[in-house]
């Protein structure tokens, strides 16, 4: 990645760069509330049913906070940013559903001995986006 | 589409992130523009015109494509 795109990427109005803290600051809430949902039951309850319901409660309306935060991140990008991002959204999601679906698949037709987890869609659906918001950035130079 | 962004900007000794600023855009959009590798929407035209102090027709001319040839 050159130095222009790295400059491109970073060149916003202030209103953006204090929307990309706060979204950032979201996202980080949201793993952190993502991890207690997987290590909590297990190491910090002993799977007690009401922390572990409360515990998926909060987790999915921080999710839906963080969303929340996404839109309004979009909306006030100017067009071409936002263009750039729903760009790389859409090659996400493509990505995501083609590649998903024939990998889900993968386990049925014993082609491969594990069974496919969410996780690893996660990871290349995140990979893609970086890529695809890179690419944008790097067109539109 | 072609656009005389460039020339308007450089008669003003603007730089691009100082049109940019009046725009409130990105400087990357307003060289996306000047370079004719992204359209404006019509409000930000129109914002253009504005702060040139032109008709849209005097900065953005419509280019003919190959379907339209």
């Amino acid at each position: 990645m050159n130095k222009e795109i790295i400059t491109d990427m970073c060149d916003s109005t202030p209103q953006t760069k204090k929307n990309t803290k706060r979204l950032f600051i979201w996202s980080v809430v949201w793993v952190l509330a993502t991890a207690g949902v997987a290590f909590g039951p297990k190491n910090l309850w002993n799977f007690n049913t009401l922390p572990t319901i409360l515990g998926v409660l909060i987790h999915i309306g921080i999710g839906f906070g963080m969303i929340r935060v996404f839109k309004q991140y979009l909306l006030e990008l100017d067009e071409l940013q936002r263009k750039i991002q729903l760009d790389a959204m859409a090659l996400s999601l493509g990505i995501g559903l083609v590649l998903g679906s024939s990998y889900e698949l993968l386990e049925d037709i014993k082609l491969i001995p594990f069974e496919p987890e969410i996780p690893h869609l996660i990871i290349l659906m995140s990979l893609t986006y970086v890529v695809g918001t890179v690419l944008g950035h790097r067109k539109y130079q | 589409m072609k656009n005389r962004l460039k020339v308007l900007r450089a008669e003003r000794d603007w730089t691009q992130a100082n049109l940019a600023d009046e725009l409130g855009v990105s400087r990357q959009t307003v060289n996306a523009i000047e370079k004719g590798k992204f359209d404006p929407s019509l409000p930000l035209a129109f914002k253009v015109a504005r702060l040139f102090e032109l008709s849209i027709e005097d900065i953005f001319q419509d280019a003919p494509t190959a379907s339209t040839l």
